[in-house]
């Protein structure tokens, strides 16, 4: 009776129909078409797709940090229920920023003020957020550099960006992201800026912070591997849309949509020889103009007329949305056998 | 670096020491010092004591080792136009040449920083527009030409401020905004594009993910990192100014510095007094380039001295 009683939480982070137009010399680019996720507390969501396909706009929209050309043409972001997109939300939602949300950007050679010892970087977000005196965010910084890893932390609080290496820059990166203690750590592509060993254990540092701190993370990646590990959901994009989104171990089970097909095809196994590498055909459509129907279209093997109306995201699973007419058909049929084959090796 | 601008003054030794013996060797072998410091009307005697108290009658060598020996003491000998030592009177003139380029710059670097900012905050917007504008009808305007332009509004039209001369701080107001002009167009367009440059830098993004104030992450953040570039510019321009501009604006509005007083110098045949001045702006650009590597250290913590 209670339960019924009680107003249902809203999550902590909700895209809903949000697009992202970035208006060009050449025309509207239509960046994201109406793409809607959502992030629970604690959880961790992966973004994956080809290159260009809207992931680090996702981001960035969240983050208040689309620039001119760019706009929301559309949509909303909502925290814990209250709109970040509605200007007279702007006080709250700059309050977010790098306290209840941190992000944690792909280059850490260029994602940190070269002038700043790096000691000061984490701490101004400490006395802005915190209202902690220079002393005290100091002392913060060195504790949180302990945190994500970094030896010999009361030197290195004073080191300039240049005097680390890219690893090191990364977890710099992750402890001015969790300074405040956030409840949602946005990571674009925090690993492909870096060398396969480091790769590894910037991931194993994120899968333990979340672990610890319970914080909800947004993985943004190009590389299905770097997603399988880490996350509870996925969410495929392409051209600017959502086309899949299903729980991790679903989804490499048995991808509902032709393109998540074609992904894990695609994705490179250690083991590998080289003539099982392939890729999906083609390349994604331009987003100036943008396909009618489904995006996909073009380069899916099953696609036909019934295609050429926008194929609307709707339930395939329990917990499951994919935006295609005919989900789970295998679309490269006689390769099924590799897709398998990938699913078994990674659980 | 201690060791570093030890090097540094042992490097402007060498260029000093180098200017200074291009002066002497243009003085001595291109034309008859002689000649050129004594009137037309000088006897044939006169001449021969004149060369032998100058020391015109020994030889290069000895006359370069006696001058060299000279320099070190800042012994240039005596002015003939002024009678009195050539350092005396560059010593009596430099003050107002400091105080008119301090003046001119200030004014460029106080303007620029806030006009460049205010472009960069809107690029291609209407203010942005308008800095650009009028920075390039500022380098495109001639100083003597503006010079008198000012002359003629502002002292010979409205009567608010003196042509010319020096005294008080009305009389600073013409040639330092003249000066002024040139460099502060320059800095100005300069700090607008390196600005928007540095705006589109990721770590500009990161400043803005942290959630910090606008004016933090321009003014911390952005302005710090491309402040290198500006002071390059603006130590550019001082030793531009020092090294010619100061000449015209100074001569322009009857200015009594140094560079007004160099083509004082110039037109009364003055080898010594000429000698001294050159030697006295070698000696201020080298200072001024070591204090601007230092300052450049202070800055941005990657630049290495060594
Ligand atoms: N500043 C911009 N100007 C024009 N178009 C942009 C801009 N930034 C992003 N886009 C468009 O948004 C699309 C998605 O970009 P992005 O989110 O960076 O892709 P990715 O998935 O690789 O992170 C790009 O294909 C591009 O067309
Ligand atoms: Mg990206």
């Amino acid at each position: 009776m209670t339960a019924a009683l009680s107003p249902v939480e809203p999550p902590l982070l909700e895209i809903d129909a949000l697009s992202v137009t970035f208006d060009t010399r050449a025309g509207p680019v239509e960046a994201l078409r109406s793409v809607s996720l959502v992030v629970e507390a604690g959880e961790t969501l992966g973004l994956v797709g080809e290159s260009g396909c809207g992931k680090s706009v996702t981001a960035q929209a969240v983050m208040g940090l689309v620039d001119v050309p760019g706009r929301i043409s559309g949509g909303d972001v909502r925290w814990r229920g209250r709109s970040l997109v509605d200007p007279r939300n702007a006080r709250f939602a700059r309050s977010l920023r790098g306290r209840e949300i941190g992000m944690v950007f792909q280059d850490p050679m260029t994602s940190l003020n070269p002038l700043m010892p790096i000691g000061a970087q984490i701490g101004e977000v400490l006395t802005r957020h915190l209202g902690l005196t220079k002393a005290q965010a100091r002392a913060r910084a060195v504790d949180l550099l302990a945190a994500v890893g970094i030896g010999a932390p009361r030197t290195r609080v004073d080191l300039h960006p240049h005097e680390m290496s890219g690893g090191m820059r990364q977890r710099v990166m992750i402890a001015m992201a969790i300074a405040c203690e956030p409840a949602l750590v946005l990571a674009d592509e925090p690993t492909t800026a870096l060398d396969v060993t480091v790769q590894a254990q910037i991931l194993d540092l994120l899968a333990d912070l979340q672990q610890r701190l319970g914080i909800a993370i947004v993985l943004v990646s190009h590389d299905l591997g770097v997603v399988a590990g880490l996350c509870h959901r996925v969410a495929v994009m392409y051209a600017g849309q959502v086309v899949e989104s299903a729980g991790v171990e679903d989804l490499f089970a048995r991808p509902a949509h032709p393109y998540t097909q074609g992904l894990l095809r695609s994705a490179p196994r250690l083991d590998d020889a080289p003539e099982r590498l392939v890729g999906i055909e083609g390349a994604p459509p331009s987003l100036l103009d943008p396909p009618q129907g489904c995006g996909f279209l073009a380069r899916c093997p099953i696609g036909d007329a019934a295609c050429a109306v926008p194929p609307p995201a709707r339930p395939v699973g329990p917990g499951r949305l994919a935006a295609c007419v005919r989900p789970f058909t295998p679309a490269w049929g006689d390769d099924r056998s590799v897709i398998d084959e990938r699913a078994e090796a990674r659980r | 670096m201690g060791g570093y601008v030890l090097r540094r003054l042992w490097h402007g030794f060498l260029v000093v020491f180098g200017v200074t013996a291009i002066v002497f060797v243009v003085t001595r072998l291109f034309g008859d010092p002689v000649a050129l410091m004594l009137p037309l009307s000088a006897s044939a005697e006169q001449r021969a004591a004149f060369a032998a108290e100058i020391g015109l009658d020994r030889p290069l060598v000895v006359q370069f080792a006696w001058f060299a020996r000279d320099v070190l003491t800042l012994d240039f000998g005596m002015s003939l136009w002024q009678r009195r030592p050539a350092m005396e009177v560059v010593f009596e003139r430099l003050p107002a040449t400091l105080l008119l380029i301090g003046a001119a710059l200030g004014t460029a670097m106080l303007l620029a920083i806030p006009l460049g900012i205010a472009a960069a905050l809107r690029p291609g917007g209407l203010v942005d527009r308008l800095v650009v504008t009028l920075g390039l009808v500022g380098l495109s305007m001639p100083q003597f030409w503006l010079g008198l332009l000012l002359i003629l509004v502002f002292a010979v039209n409205l009567r608010i401020l003196p042509t010319s001369g020096s005294g008080t701080p009305a009389h600073l107001v013409l040639p330092a905004l003249t000066l002024a002009l040139t460099p502060l167009a320059r800095l100005t367009i300069m700090l607008r594009s390196a600005l928007i440059e540095e705006l589109a830098k990721p770590y500009v993004k990161t400043a803005r993910a942290k959630g910090l104030s606008a004016g933090r992450v321009f003014g911390v953040h952005a302005l710090r990192n491309v402040l290198v570039g500006f002071l390059t510019l603006a130590g550019w321009e001082l030793i531009v100014i020092l090294a010619g501009y100061t000449v015209v604006v100074e001569t322009v509005f009857a200015w009594p510095g140094l560079g007004l007083t160099a083509l004082q110098a110039i037109q009364r045949g003055d080898l010594f007094l000429m000698q001294a001045i050159v030697f006295t702006i070698a000696i201020l650009i080298v200072v001024i380039n070591i204090a601007l590597d230092v300052a450049f250290k202070l800055v941005d913590p990657r630049i290495s001295l060594e």
